[in-house]
């Protein structure tokens, strides 16, 4: 699969490659370029350097580009308008390029990479304890009897608990990996803690669930691939997600 | 009698002496209301320019206008860099194909550069923006040849720039001046006004 690009656009190369280096840890197989500085050791951004990075970013599925601020933005996106495929996201850069990673290495097309990173904002919000929305959203008595055949499909109902083995949860990296996971089923996943709930493909909503060792989470899916994403979870937290 | 890719490198060459001699003069405006390096950048873009279109020889009015658009992108910086730069871009990708420019090509050339403009800065007219100089322009920018097209466009420009004067800044560095922008002529208005002025006159030559 070839999955999108990345690239950091700072104004200070350091912070730009700091970055990267985070991403990169929960994405190793995304390429994430960092283009930060005027390239002569300079605070600044420069135009030249975000253009290679995009090349060399682009693997035949598109880039994303997030930037820090001010002219950033500008300079980030007259490149990506001279580009083949690159999208510049309005979002915070350390969060936004860690969701924006893990959606790629998940394989996500472009544009819903991008609307992850852009998602990474408003994403301490989302994890209302009234947004169980995919349990409740499943008439399971009341569907099953009038649903239409295609209906059938989406209506399957998975749900399992886990308890998390690791003494820090499930933190950056576990969370990483099983969001880019999630993402790679046709399901929603919803991993709920206590009251709190995460949507399985936020890497940011599951580290905010604030899960400690021993902790037990429960998993609920639906979809046509509920019952294989709760089993891999399962298997997942069973090798203590790779730690 | 239409604008050549040779006209139009003639047009950019005097765009370039027009900057240098007003330099200092940009770099006085910007010092009062921004960070007063707004006439050595432009300067150092437009020499780049000059080199550039010694080294290529681009055939088309299109390719002219995008080799100055990449070239100011990367020489300029800040945000006049990429703000000039995609006026230059739109403006190549709104008459592309087209050998020669006639009066109503020039005013798509504008129009698109003044949309990439607001694009790229998200100013509106009346932010003391180069805005206020270019959005007069392209509405002014009518007549039956490019001179006059061009000529309607710069006074327009020249005035939309001296308005600027009282205006308070509200997109850009001045802004974090507040009331204090006031009474300033807004460097970026000033150096688009001083463009179009040099496109007209070597269009009226």
């Amino acid at each position: 699969v070839t999955m999108v690009g990345l690239v950091v656009v700072s104004h200070s190369a350091t912070l730009a490659v700091g970055v990267v280096e985070v991403a990169a840890q929960m994405a190793p197989d995304v390429t994430i370029v960092a283009a930060g500085g005027t390239g002569d050791g300079g605070i600044g951004t420069n135009f030249d350097a975000v253009t290679a990075a995009i090349e060399q970013a682009d693997g035949g599925a598109g880039v994303v580009v997030l930037y820090d601020l001010g002219s950033a933005r500008m300079v980030a996106e007259a490149a990506a308008e001279l580009a083949d495929n690159a999208i510049v996201v309005d979002a915070p850069l350390v969060e936004g390029t860690v969701v924006a990673a893990v959606s790629a290495q998940g394989g996500s097309a472009i544009e819903d990479v991008a609307h992850a990173a852009e998602s990474a904002a408003g994403e301490a919000e989302m994890i209302e304890p009234e947004s169980v929305g995919i349990v409740g959203a499943v008439d399971v008595a009341g569907g099953m009897g009038v649903a239409a055949a295609p209906l059938a499909d989406i209506i399957e109902f998975v749900e399992a608990s886990v308890t998390l083995t690791d003494e820090l949860g499930l933190h950056a990296r576990p969370a990483a990996l099983v969001a880019r996971t999630m993402t790679g089923f046709d399901a929603s996943v919803t991993i709920r803690f206590g009251e709190a709930t995460a949507d399985g493909r936020s890497v940011l909503a599951l580290m905010a669930l604030g899960t400690r060792g021993g902790d037990e989470v429960r998993i609920s899916a639906t979809g046509p691939q509920a019952a294989e994403a709760v089993q891999v979870f399962q298997d997942l937290a069973a090798r203590n997600f790779g730690e | 009698v239409g604008c050549t890719a040779a006209d139009l490198v003639t047009a950019i060459r005097a765009v370039a002496v027009t900057v240098a001699e007003h330099r200092v003069e940009l770099i006085q405006l910007d010092r009062a209301i921004g960070d007063g390096d707004h006439g050595e950048n432009l300067d150092r873009g437009f020499t780049a320019v000059l080199a550039a279109l010694d080294a290529a020889t681009p055939d088309s009015p299109s390719a002219v206008l995008k080799l100055v658009a990449t070239t100011l992108i990367s020489k300029v910086g800040g945000a006049a860099g990429p703000l000039y730069g995609t006026a230059f871009l739109r403006a190549s990708n709104a008459v592309k194909d087209r050998a020669e420019l006639g009066p109503s090509d020039v005013v798509e050339a504008l129009t698109a550069a003044l949309g990439g403009v607001v694009a790229r800065g998200k100013a509106e007219l009346g932010d003391k923006t180069m805005v206020d100089a270019l959005d007069p322009a392209v509405k002014a920018a009518a007549g039956d040849s490019v001179a006059s097209v061009l000529t309607a466009a710069a006074d327009a420009a020249s005035a939309g720039a001296d308005a600027t004067v009282p205006l308070v800044a509200r997109k850009g560095r001045a802004s974090y001046l507040g009331e204090r922008s006031a009474g300033h002529m807004d460097p970026g208005a000033r150096s688009t006004s001083l463009l179009l002025r040099a496109f007209a006159e070597v269009a009226a030559q």
